[in-house]
């Protein structure tokens, strides 16, 4: 048996370089209480998430598929579904350059009045929507401060779909901000000081080397800021003038349905406009997945 | 293409990392930085490497001022402690990251590119794992890996920040060995920074040994084992056994019995002397100093023995495994005579 040429079974296999030890799955975790948690967080999803997206889901078919198609395709929804995605897109599109600026200069650099600088990011967290809409669309009515400079080129910007835009990048900024920062102040000086070795300039350094390890970062807080723009309510209804076909959000437009107490027409966009948003975030995680692949696998 | 270093001084606000620091690396040499932690090692490096500037002195390679010269342009290589790999490159982008940024002009063509990037790995011996990433790598892989991309851009010097540092020690025997054969290969100007005084004697031609961010001493391995000039550096590269004794002319007198001593300057007088642990003997009788077994334990080829004198000294001395320490036991009392000792 001792001279048996095949190695025992049981023995743990010669370690050959390469190896790596297996990674901790939940089993091998030591604290108890998966179970326990596993139920919380089913049950407060269910309750928050998950019951009143399919109550929404059973709302629109009291008139049959045809209603909902009726109520989804008309001419006004399908406008505001374009304007509300459009702008939502590009705003957030905007915000992926500002923000990643903003994070850069806001972990980079030392300069006084930095941390004010860091908490006025925030603002548009908790400002109510609405005041910031006031704001933003006194600001930038043809007699408003910002306004009345774009007025003489013949540029309006309130009641115009580039309102909802100005609104949209307004809210979306500190995602990007948040998101990016914490990777960005992380990042390994010794990485870049590598690349300064090997002879890369300090652009390349910033565009082949930090700005593609700040990708998946960069893509969350695209479809963080997305989302947001998307679901926006508050502050893009005052700046929007809400014309029809021109200047009319989605959300404003599910709001109008139901205070004609068309229900189910209401029902039937929103449900449209949840197909949409799953849609655009299952799109972005692909992308997000491919992009951790390339880094870690 | 020699590197001369001189009077190099740098301080971190008030506490001076390096301090008058001068050496010269020959052409095709292979140099260790060696000290302990906060000697100023890694400083130095790095000041080389032109990623810190010095307050004072000069760097000159080959004539020319590398100081005015910024990092991007001396064409160093540093293999940095950490690796510091481009986690989102595979292993051949890795490689050939320093020359796809040169400008176009002094780019090679992409088949050069990637014709040097396939002599590295081969050099490396990861042929086939130019397109895995380095978090599928092993701590060596990654190891190799920085150091081909190093040699990528054709360095005029070679740094490595503990190069061994983060390795298993089966992984960095390994690798030690590697690396003094593809410093013989490629012949380039090596400097590397190591806490560890074995791997220091081991790999390298010359070692500068630093303390305090000042130079102790600087010289062949066998030169600083067998002619050490302080006391730092003859107990940072072994186990040091220290006893009281009077000198007179390179003769160390204890009670009863002398040993011959070395001694970079000229002492006499009562002073303290060090021996090494393989520089003892033992004997059941004096003369020489009473001392009980501690431990015995094998030690390579050798055994090793702590021994403890009455008034609670612990003295580690080494002997073949078939001399008579082998037959001593716990407890028993033998009497220790230096054969050789330094006196600093």
């Amino acid at each position: 048996m001792t001279t048996d040429a095949t190695p025992d079974a049981g023995a743990p296999p010669f370690v050959t370089e390469g190896y790596k030890p297996p990674k901790a799955t939940h089993k091998a975790r030591v604290l108890p209480g998966f179970r326990l948690s596993l139920g919380i967080t089913l049950t407060y999803l269910s309750l928050i998430v998950l019951i009143p997206l399919a109550a929404l889901l059973a709302r629109p078919w009291e008139h049959g598929l045809d209603g909902v198609w009726q109520a989804v395709s008309d001419p006004r929804v399908v406008a505001s579904l374009k304007l509300t995605f459009g702008t939502a897109f590009a705003a957030a599109v905007v915000n992926l350059f500002a923000g990643l600026v903003v994070a850069w200069v806001l972990t980079r650099y030392e300069f006084p009045g930095k941390s004010l600088l860091d908490a006025l990011v925030d603002l548009p967290f908790a400002l109510p929507t609405a005041v910031a809409g006031v704001s933003l669309c006194s600001m930038y009515a043809a007699n408003g401060w910002i306004g009345s400079l774009f007025a003489p080129l013949g540029i309006k910007i309130a009641y115009t779909p580039l309102g909802i835009f100005v609104a949209l990048i307004f809210v979306g900024l500190p995602f990007i901000v948040r998101s990016v920062q914490p990777v960005l102040a992380e990042f390994d000086a010794e990485v870049e000081e590598a690349a300064q070795t090997l002879g890369a300039s300090p652009m390349q350094t910033a565009v082949r080397v930090i700005l593609p390890s700040l990708l998946p970062a960069l893509l969350t807080g695209f479809s963080l800021a997305f989302a947001r723009a998307v679901g926006e309510y508050g502050s893009v209804i005052f700046i929007a003038g809400n014309m029809p076909f021109v200047s009319e959000i989605t959300p404003l437009l599910i709001v109008i349905k139901l205070e004609e107490f068309d229900y189910a027409g209401a029902a039937a966009v929103a449900v449209a406009m949840l197909a949409l948003s799953f849609l655009s975030l299952l799109v972005i995680n692909g992308v997000q997945l491919l992009l951790s692949k390339r880094g870690r696998a | 293409m020699s590197l001369v270093v001189n009077n190099i001084t740098k301080c971190f606000s008030d506490f001076a990392a390096l301090n008058d620091v001068s050496f010269q690396a020959e052409p095709g040499e292979f140099l260790a930085l060696l000290g302990p932690s906060g000697s100023g090692k890694t400083t130095l490096l790095r000041l080389l490497a032109g990623l810190d500037q010095p307050d004072t002195g000069t760097v000159e390679f080959d004539g020319a001022d590398y100081l005015k010269l910024s990092a991007r342009d001396r064409r160093i290589g540093m293999v940095f402690q950490s690796y510091a790999l481009f986690r989102h490159m595979t292993v051949a982008q890795n490689i050939a990251f320093g020359l796809n940024v040169r400008p176009a002009k002094d780019r090679p063509s992409k088949a050069e590119i990637a014709a040097t990037v396939q002599r590295l790995l081969k050099l490396i011996q990861l042929e086939d794992l130019g397109k895995r990433y380095p978090s599928q790598l092993s701590g060596g892989q990654r190891q190799r890996v920085a150091l081909a991309r190093a040699l990528a851009i054709s360095p005029r010097i070679l740094l490595l920040d503990e190069p061994f540092g983060a390795l298993d020690a089966l992984v960095r025997k390994d690798l030690r060995r590697w690396l003094r054969k593809i410093h013989d290969e490629t012949g380039v100007t090596t400097i590397f920074v190591t806490h560890d005084q074995e791997e220091a004697l081991d790999l390298a031609d010359r070692v500068v040994v630093l303390k305090d961010g000042k130079i102790e001493q600087i010289g062949k391995p066998l030169e600083l084992y067998r002619h050490p000039q302080s006391a730092f550096v003859f107990e940072f590269l072994g186990t040091s056994n220290e006893v009281p004794a009077t000198v007179t002319d390179g003769v160390a007198s204890f009670d009863g019995f002398t040993a011959p001593a070395v001694s970079p300057k000229a002492l006499s007088g009562a002073q303290t002397v060090r021996f090494r642990p393989f520089d003892a003997q033992l004997s059941p009788t004096g003369p020489g100093f009473e001392a009980k077994v501690l431990s015995l334990l094998p030690a390579g080829s050798s055994l090793r023995l702590e021994l403890q004198t009455p008034d609670g000294k612990v003295f580690e001395t080494q002997h073949a495994h078939e001399s008579e320490a082998s037959d001593l036991k716990l407890g028993d009392t033998v009497f220790v005579r230096p054969s050789k000792v330094y006196v600093f």
